[in-house]
């Protein structure tokens, strides 16, 4: 008896739970429809007009959950985007797993997720997807806090990591022997790194490390280490150093004179109809999502 | 109970034909009870045995079409692992593996070796209850630990002595004291609890006898230890070393903070890349070939535990020949 009256209290219960969550998610969907389509007239009309479309869209009830993946350098920037999207839109939950842009990209073209976040553009054999640009990155290469070395001109800095320059007594330092540090093969940054800087050779490293906390971790603890990692995500244990006597910040890269710098972006199917994720990306490129990207240490495309 | 109750109320039946129903329906229901029990107790024994099946046929089905794709030869003995321009040679890593886990046995054993024969004949009591439970902690301290520390305290080390030996060598590609050498020093630290717990165990087996027969020929305890006890164990003390290979060359996440993993010929201060490292760091933004290869590498690891574990077999087996005769 007992055993049956619970059974029947878990049917209903998971029943009205079903019900609940078609209640909500059906008009909700509806609505996504619409205010998506407000919110896209508003943007192109006025860029001041977009802060009240988005209010408007509060109050809208837009629902639902959106799942993503991929890059972990993309970690700072799509947590700010996501927060302050869930703050304005409190019925949208945000699912996100940070993996790589590899995997990110291959799940979002598996359908197994809604955004494939990548630090990197898309290669050929990603097909199917649409990606949009959020922000870019700029790659600083950084040094131990202890090095004297302040700037680099690109042409060294391959040579560097070719091995053609093993002591930074070559480039004006201390005489110390170069630890030549990166990250793992397929990684987004490295990518970002090595089609930017290595144009004629090969990069050889002495370590090659899984994530971009692991490569300022080592940096900072190794004397005689170079690496490089998001700019978003130095902070003052290690020194980035210029590259031909320009110091990476907001403005070099806005202006492109920074060299080193790439995309980040956000890949969704392209048959998919999920008004959902519409509603996120443009969000993501309306003034106040850039705001959030510039805030997060990358920056905003315009 | 309740529910005939229920039952005899609801039919309205004679007080016998109740008390039949009763002692039916309680033998049904310890009948299917049986049943039921049976079934959960087959489909628990033989989980193990399907994952075993399955993850055997997964390996093969995604490891050797990149195998087959990139030529078994090319694969294997292919000297160079750069995936951006397609190059899949695992021979850096399988020569790594095989060599950091034997740097591993080489330091781990004799002193796992000796600390088992100090724990199971000459340590005080007082002092064998004190470093008992440490070397159990030890052995259930998760690897990313044993990876810390060697990063925080293996690999300064190594780096200090890397400026010294390789001073004057313009040729030597400076590791930091990411290599081969700290890798091997932190692997080595990873098995000795699986060796000394084995050996001790195995130690403890030898017969009284055995040692009060050395005793009375004249032998001091030492000379027991070495001469007698340790030969006599010998079948044990083997498969804790096996063990131990078998946790060297799967480790993956401690070795991968500490050894620099880049696909190079290993050296001591040379910054290698272990067949298990290379899948872990990689895997997350490999794509097309590239993951399809790190499975390739997942089966030959595969299969490096699988002759690991026969060697045990082996072993064991032979061991119980042993002391049946």
């Amino acid at each position: 008896m007992k055993k049956k009256s619970l059974l029947a209290t878990a049917a209903a219960l998971s029943l009205s739970l079903v019900f609940t969550g078609c209640g909500v998610s059906v008009p909700g969907g509806e609505e996504t429809t619409t205010t998506t389509a407000a919110q896209a007239d508003d943007t192109t009309a006025k860029a001041e007009d977009t802060t009240t479309a988005a209010a408007a869209t509060s109050t809208g009830e837009l629902s639902g959950t959106i799942t993503m993946n991929g890059s972990t350098s993309m970690e700072k920037v799509i947590k700010a985007l996501n927060g302050a999207f869930m703050a304005e839109h409190p019925g949208v939950t945000i699912e996100l797993n940070l993996t790589g842009s590899g995997t990110g990209i291959q799940e979002a073209m598996e359908g197994k997720c809604d955004i494939g976040n990548s630090s990197r553009a898309l290669k050929d054999e990603e097909t199917g997807l649409t990606p949009t640009i959020i922000g870019i990155d700029g790659i600083a290469i950084i040094v131990n806090n202890e090095n004297k070395v302040t700037d680099i001109s690109l042409e060294n800095l391959e040579k560097v990591y070719a091995g053609e320059i093993t002591n930074w007594s070559e480039l004006g330092g201390d005489d110390k022997p170069i630890v030549v540090i990166g990250r793992e093969d397929g990684s987004g940054t490295r990518d970002g790194f090595e089609g930017i800087v290595m144009k004629n050779s090969e990069a050889k490293y002495a370590q090659e490390l899984e994530s971009t906390g692991s490569v300022i971790s080592a940096v900072e603890t190794t004397a005689g280490a170079i690496g490089y990692a998001s700019l978003a995500n130095v902070d003052d244990t290690v020194r980035a150093l210029s590259i031909n006597g320009v110091v990476p910040s907001a403005d070099t890269i806005k202006d492109k004179t920074y060299a080193i710098q790439r995309p980040f972006i956000c890949a969704v199917k392209s048959d998919s109809t999920n008004e959902l994720v519409k509603a996120y990306l443009e969000f993501a490129l309306s003034e106040k999502g850039q705001e959030q990207v510039k805030n997060s240490g990358a920056f905003p495309i315009n | 109970m309740e529910d005939t109750v229920k039952l005899t109320g609801t039919v309205s039946v004679k007080k016998s034909e109740a008390a039949l129903i009763k002692k039916t329906s309680r033998a049904v229901r310890k009948n299917a009870t049986e049943t039921v029990m049976k079934i959960v107790l087959f489909i628990c024994g033989i989980t193990g045995v399907a994952s075993v099946i399955l993850i055997t046929l997964y390996m093969i089905l995604s490891g050797a079409p990149a195998i087959a794709k990139i030529g078994i030869i090319n694969f294997l003995f292919g000297d160079t692992w750069y995936a951006k321009k397609g190059e899949f040679g695992i021979l850096p890593m399988i020569l790594t593996s095989i060599t950091g886990t034997t740097g591993a046995i080489i330091i781990g054993v004799p002193m796992g070796l000796l600390t088992a024969v100090f724990l199971a004949e000459t340590a005080p009591k007082s002092l064998r209850n004190a470093v008992k439970p440490a070397i159990e902690l030890l052995a259930g301290i998760p690897s990313v630990i044993y990876g810390l520390l060697g990063a925080v305290l293996v690999k300064p080390v190594f780096y200090y002595l890397e400026e010294l030996i390789y001073k004057d060598d313009p040729t030597h590609k400076f590791t930091g004291g990411a290599n081969l050498a700290s890798a091997m020093v932190v692997l080595s630290i990873m098995i000795l609890p699986t060796i000394i717990n084995i050996s001790e165990t195995a130690i403890k087996a030898v017969p009284e006898e055995f040692r009060e027969a050395s005793y009375g020929l004249g032998a001091t305890h030492i000379q027991t230890i070495f001469k007698v006890v340790i030969p006599a164990a010998k079948s044990g003390i083997a498969s804790g070393v096996v063990l131990g290979v078998g946790r060297a060359i799967g480790e993956a996440m401690a070795i991968m903070l500490v050894a620099g993993n880049s696909a190079n010929m290993p050296a001591l201060f040379n910054s290698v890349k272990f067949l298990t490292t290379g899948v872990v760091a990689e895997f997350s933004y490999s794509s097309g070939l590239h993951r399809q290869a790190l499975f390739g590498i997942g089966l030959v690891l595969f299969v490096f535990i699988i002759i690991i574990n026969i060697i045990l077999n082996v072993i064991l087996k032979s061991g119980r020949k042993g002391t049946a005769q």
